[in-house]
């Protein structure tokens, strides 16, 4: 018996837009009239990648298309993708609520999906009948649910309200209690999809815990939906990436995650000043962002306690502009903004009196960041007044591992987000 | 690496078999079934007070109008059986098909929610409502036999025999049909909702057409008469008013052709409830 359980095989889905009404019943009988002479459906041969950003042609839409992947016993897959990349879509089609278009799905062993918790829960019934509902609803038998409810509510942590009518549970009790009866479930394939986004952090640990027990002791496999890089970083072995319906990388979860952050990352990388997507009056705009180093060289990596340079041009028109508060923020990999800074913070404001291209240095001496990657934003200000503020990051830039403490000592600590030079008195 | 095909225990294709209903899988999850029932019944009298005695309120309620209205008012006859016990008869079969149909009708649609998450076979809500049904039934039907009783004690004469022991089978009959008919509409109505407009009031109308509030005898030399005749309805309801009370008008023909026409209604229901359960989700 071979070690792949789930061989997934160009798999492709496709939707319709649009509301129903009499148009679709024109498509449907189209469709139909095809089918009974036995030629092929019209509207597959249409469609289009599914970018949700931009107008499309057809009213037909591929969420996913030729999907193909295999997945290992007690493998972690993580799937990853922006919001619409078809991740939801192939997990419904995994657990079998929708059906393919084309293509097919094989699987070994029973299949469970956890794509929301509570599903199924009546909010009349007590927390223990709602266990065997949700239990059975999941594929458990009664008999099974009996064995295991102690150990059910006892995960749970609700013994207390488990004979209540669950609609007077909170709803972290309510999630506490749903993820309880999932994750006692053992199938072979398990199917979770942003279930820990609610719950405190301590339940929120004890599901991982739980979930990489349950793929490294009992050595089931996981499919795991996050947009939680670090959750998925934690959990996942694998990884693939999707994108506008097709996988774009299928491979190591940490390639995966930085693939996907290559994805959305979306630096402008042509001229900044042609980008639209920006908000201000545009009385200036900023034109280009870059890093400068000691020896005034451009710079895409840099290491760490170096003396980096930010700098950001901004292209004025005639009419004087004055009291100018220029800022930027520095990300993190994960688009998480870790520090700001504004002019105005320092009492310094600009002036420009002509049209024309000024660039601002910023120094920042001994930079404190540890390794990664880091993006900066930009955001101009004149008197309250919003001028320029490109939606998407206008550089980024790539922390190596530096002597930040001039001692020969590098801080590699994996919690280190940024150093700290603490004096000994 | 070789691969045998019969390794996979699950293979998810765009298109399945006609027929392939699954019913394994369905018994596989029959815990889930009686759940369901369960949760139905509780869930409906938490926090009443009477409970299941509300049950008893439509039945009493709607043989006292029909009692006046067709009884009283339209003088149409019962058969020679004793008014209240005939209308309460029809009105107690009647309503178990039509609760079956008007429920499985939305089976879809109501639980798109739940449909939309997890994967059960789907045949287990259709079957759920019409066994949850079924206890209101017999809650219904033991009012019938207390009335029966109530009236035997007084003096009216009963026919009580062997004939009893057909009832489960025409109620089962009547449950099968009803599903049947809910199935179809449901699996029509997850795209396009048209027929759900029109379940409510098509299932009230067939009632007239059906010998609930009048018996079929009454019927004859009617030019109508053949509506009613071949109403499949029909012979399954004066077959239960035979059973219980000796009284009726149906022929072995009358029966397979009903018997005929359920098994027709059942097969068109679940292959086109197999077809639909794939894909609804996308339409629904």
């Amino acid at each position: 018996m071979s070690d792949i359980v789930i061989k997934v095989d160009n798999l492709s889905k496709q939707y319709r837009l649009g509301t129903v009404g009499t148009g679709t019943l024109s498509h449907d009988l189209n469709r139909w009239w095809h089918l009974i002479r036995g030629k092929e459906d019209p509207y597959l041969k249409i469609g289009e990648a599914n970018d949700r950003t931009i107008k499309g042609e057809s009213d037909y839409v591929w969420a996913l298309q030729n999907i193909n992947f295999e997945v290992k016993r007690g493998d972690v897959l993580g799937i990853i993708g922006k919001n619409g990349a078809g991740k939801s879509t192939l997990l419904k089609i995994l657990s079998r609520t929708t059906s393919p278009t084309t293509g097919t799905v094989k699987a070994k062993g029973k299949v469970a999906s956890l794509l929301e918790v509570g599903t199924g829960f009546h909010p009349e019934l007590s927390g223990r009948e709602n266990i065997f509902l949700n239990g059975a609803i999941l594929g458990m038998t009664k008999t099974e649910v009996s064995a295991k409810i102690d150990e059910i509510i006892d995960f749970s942590g609700v013994e207390r309200y488990i004979d209540t009518p669950v609609k007077r549970y909170s709803s972290g009790m309510y999630v506490r209690l749903a993820f309880a009866v999932a994750a006692h479930l053992e199938p072979d394939i398990l199917i979770v999809d942003e279930v820990l986004a609610v719950g405190d952090i301590e339940f929120q640990k004890k599901c991982i815990g739980k979930l990489q027990n349950v793929s490294k002791e009992e050595g089931r496999t996981i499919l795991f939906v996050s947009h939680n890089i670090a959750a998925l970083a934690n959990l996942c072995t694998r990884g693939i990436v999707l994108q506008n319906g097709s996988t774009v990388y299928n491979g190591l979860i940490t390639d995966a995650i930085s693939k996907y952050q290559g994805t959305i990352n979306n630096r402008v990388e042509q001229d900044l000043e042609l980008e639209t997507a920006r908000s201000g009056n545009g009385k200036a705009l900023i034109t280009a962002c870059y890093l400068e180093n000691n020896k005034q060289e451009h710079v895409e990596e840099v290491l760490c306690g170096e003396d980096i340079y930010v700098c950001i041009t901004l292209k004025t028109k005639a009419k004087p502009i004055s009291k100018v508060d220029i800022g930027f923020a520095i990300h993190d990999e994960y688009s998480d903004c870790i520090s700001v800074y504004f002019t105005s913070y320092n009492n310094q404001y600009f002036e420009y009196k002509h049209e024309g291209y000024f660039t601002t240095k910023f120094k920042i001496p001994k930079l404190p960041l540890t390794e990664g990657v880091y993006n900066i934003r930009g955001r101009i200000e004149a008197q309250q007044e919003l001028i320029d503020w490109p939606e998407n990051f206008i550089a980024s830039f790539r922390v190596l591992p530096g002597d930040f403490y001039n001692s020969g000592y590098l801080n590699l600590h994996r919690g280190s987000k940024f150093y700290i030079k603490p004096e000994v008195i | 690496m070789k691969e045998r095909e019969e390794d996979w225990t699950l293979v998810i294709k765009p298109s399945s078999g006609l027929f392939d209903l699954q019913l394994k899988e369905v018994w596989h999850y029959r815990d889930l079934l009686f759940l369901f029932v369960k949760r139905d019944f509780i869930a409906a009298y938490k926090q009443t007070i009477l409970g299941p005695l509300w049950h008893f309120i439509q039945p009493i309620f709607t043989t006292i109008i029909f009692l006046m209205v067709f009884g009283k008012i339209a003088n149409i006859p019962t058969d020679g059986i004793q008014p209240v016990l005939f209308y309460m008869s029809g009105i107690t079969i009647w309503n178990y098909f039509a609760s079956c149909l008007t429920a499985t009708s939305n089976t879809f649609v109501a639980n798109a929610g739940i449909f939309g998450k997890v994967y059960f076979p789907r045949l287990v809500m259709p079957l759920s409502i019409v066994i949850s049904n079924m206890v209101k039934f017999l809650i219904q039907f033991a009012l019938l036999v207390a009335v029966i009783i109530y009236f035997a004690v007084n003096g009216e004469a009963i026919h009580f025999g062997l004939s009893w022991l057909i009832i489960p089978l025409l109620v089962i009959w009547m449950a099968l049909i009803g599903l049947g008919l809910g199935i179809i509409i449901s699996s029509l109505t997850t795209k396009y909702r048209d027929f759900t407009v029109l379940v409510g009031f098509a299932v009230q109308l067939m009632m007239y057409a059906t010998p609930i509030a009048y018996p079929l005898s009454f019927l004859k030399s009617q030019s109508y008469q053949w509506l009613i005749v071949w109403n499949p309805l029909t012979p399954i309801v004066e077959a239960f008013r035979y059973s219980l009370f000796g009284n009726g008008t149906f022929t072995t023909s009358s029966l397979f052709y009903s018997l005929g026409l359920t098994a027709l209604v059942l097969l068109i229901g679940a292959l086109l409830f197999n077809k639909v359960q794939r894909t609804f989700m996308d339409t629904v």
